[in-house]
């Protein structure tokens, strides 16, 4: 992933070949309905939903940049700026919080310096949607890879990796 | 208690989640069976079943089959719902774990039986690891010639493809999902028309569970009187059910219709009790839009019709369960603030009110609040959706109600626990408001 927000050629070729593939899921009429994973092949390869790539995509689903807009800002995943390298989405719902979830947001932001909900380059925590670990709580998802059953000494150790 | 297993009957076999493992556990026979069968048999069968969908409103799957119109010449799809985000809810993503091909099996049953041609499952965003399972077994069962252009050989085409949403909860609503799949924000739609008759791409459409169609295998595996038997008059066989919260083994279950919450909660086979010292105060049955139910409403059978008298519901299976140390006005704060900010913001009682309700019941935690909040906040849930008995929403979908009815039943039940709040300016549990398990270790 180049961080340049203009795509490279291998950048584009990559894009085009995932975007005929999805564009065969559905009916011929309704390239539209592609939106979603296409948006997601973006961000796969550009690390988030860039304005180029967006108008890209709404080109070849055949619709107007507005559309990819709305779908990109009405879905949490989606990233309008670009993201810290390491998005941390913490459930604090009720199961989890039964468990200790608050807390652990707590020790989160103390121990990486950072308010949830805050945008920086290296991290992004946010507190997000039920993770469907209730019964494995407390849970959080570092790049979407979902860890559960979580305790200080695994938190701690996990966040040695992100360097 | 001995519960017959069905949809984790196999669980945990070696190779399970390989098409080579699921064959050797008899995997695909039950579809083979299936497809002697005229599509109407098999619907008659599915009817037969008496299985209910396992989403949350436990609708008679083989009557909302029967709702596709059978003169409209326009293409029918199938379009499975494995959007699971209801807080308390963890069943599906297992089965999406450990048994794959049993969805992909009963996928290609229904399609058999529907006139289907195509399948969408719609997972949620989040399930990077169960999504990658399905993705691998769909490219297996295609590989091996049981989806594509002829169905286990059968002059049927049968194509599946997975969609993966990007985290929005309301897309686990049917039309939102349906709007989700079309490349669109999850707006839910008006019903009727119901997708049966006009879903996806305005044509005919089913919407199943997971683990709804997860157990088709099953009952054509064993037949359909012996998974009616298992369960009740109304409801047939058993269902995937999470506990969470506070007890000593929280984690997914398989229960018969007849077990009870008690029993779930405190049988060896499932939440081994309690903590030492501490008793059940409150029980969300299904999910945390369900009305919560105190500790002596707990001998209720995990099954659809018995939670109609006491005015709450079986939902997703999503059982939280909270003990006497747990401060009501802080957990209904976290459910509320879900709903808050999973609207979608097309209604307005739901737009406006969840915010409003999770700002009172913020107001109220924190020492602020006075006796007049406790009246608003009963009248904003109202306005959304008037409580008992549960369906009487003013929004589009169900999310109002979902939102309006734990602060309903919460208020009414433990309204004691709210008055203490107002009249003390505290909490009164302090700054440990999650009972046993609520602090980070």
């Amino acid at each position: 992933m180049s961080d340049a927000v203009a795509f490279t050629p291998e950048e584009l070729k990559k894009l085009d070949a995932g975007l005929s593939e999805l564009l065969g899921h559905y009916p011929v009429d309704r390239k539209r309905a592609a939106m979603l994973p296409a948006l997601r092949l973006l961000q796969e390869i550009k690390g988030w939903c860039t304005p180029e790539g967006m108008k890209h995509v709404a080109d070849k689903l055949q619709t107007t940049v507005e559309r990819a807009y709305e779908v990109a800002t009405f879905y949490v995943m989606f990233h309008t700026q670009k993201p810290g390298k390491y998005v941390i989405d913490v459930c604090t719902n009720l199961s989890c919080a039964l468990r200790g979830a608050e807390g652990m947001l707590k020790h989160l932001e103390v121990k990486l310096g950072t308010q949830a909900g805050t945008n920086g380059d290296k991290f992004f925590l946010r507190e997000t949607e039920c993770l469907a670990s209730c019964g494995t709580a407390p849970c959080f998802q570092i790049n979407e890879d979902h860890h559960e059953n979580l305790t200080k000494e695994k938190v701690d150790k996990l966040l040695e990796t992100l360097v | 208690m001995n519960v017959e297993k069905v949809v984790t009957r196999n669980w945990g076999k070696p190779g399970q989640n390989t098409l080579a493992g699921y064959k050797q556990h008899g995997g695909y026979e039950s579809l083979k069976k299936a497809l002697e069968l005229a599509p109407e048999a098999v619907l008659a069968e599915v009817k037969k079943s008496n299985l209910r969908g396992r989403g949350g409103a436990g609708f008679p799957t083989g009557l909302k089959w029967s709702f596709v119109p059978k003169d409209n010449p326009k293409p029918r799809y199938l379009a499975i719902n494995a959007d699971e985000s209801e807080p308390g809810t963890a069943k599906d993503r297992f089965i999406l774990e450990n048994d794959p091909h049993s969805l992909l099996e009963g996928i290609a049953i229904a399609c058999w039986a529907l006139g289907a041609h195509t399948c969408y499952i719609y997972a949620r965003g989040e399930f990077k690891y169960p999504s990658a399972v399905l993705d691998k077994a769909i490219a297996e069962a295609t590989a091996a010639g049981i989806f594509g252009k002829k169905l286990l050989g059968r002059d049927f085409e049968l194509n599946v493809y997975q969609v993966r949403g990007a985290g929005a909860y309301i897309c686990g609503e049917e039309t939102a999902m349906l709007e989700s799949l079309e490349g669109k924000k999850g707006w839910p739609r008006l019903k009727p028309p119901f997708p049966a008759v006009s879903g996806l791409f305005g044509c005919p459409t089913v919407v199943n569970n997971v683990e709804t169609i997860a157990t088709l295998p099953a009952i054509f595996e064993k037949g359909a009187e012996w998974f009616a038997k298992l369960g009740t008059d109304k409801s047939g066989g058993t269902r995937l059910v999470t506990l969470s919260g506070v007890c000593n083994r929280p984690g997914t279950y398989e229960v018969s219709m007849q077990t009870t919450l008690k029993d779930l909660i405190f049988d060896e086979q499932f939440g081994q009790g309690m903590p030492h010292g501490r008793t059940v105060k409150a029980v969300i049955p299904g999910g945390s839009s369900a009305p919560v139910l105190t500790a002596d409403e707990m001998g209720v059978a995990l099954e659809f019709e018995a939670f109609k008298p006491l005015n709450s519901m079986a939902g997703s299976g999503g059982i939280i369960v909270m003990d006497d140390t747990c401060c009501m006005v802080r957990c209904l704060w976290r459910v509320t603030r879900f709903y808050a900010e999973e609207s979608c913001g097309q209604c307005t009682p739901c737009r406006e009110g969840m915010p409003w309700m999770t700002r009172l019941l913020r107001k109220i935690e924190e020492g602020r609040g006075e006796p007049k909040d406790l009246e608003a906040l009963m009248q904003v849930a109202t306005s959304i959706a008037p409580w008992p008995p549960i369906g009487l929403g003013n929004t589009i979908c169900a999310l109002g109600d979902a939102g309006a009815l734990p602060v309903q039943s919460f208020v009414t039940k433990f309204k004691s626990e709210f008055e203490q709040h107002i009249a003390e300016h505290r909490c009164p549990y302090g700054d440990k408001p999650w009972g046993a398990f609520g602090e980070f270790q």
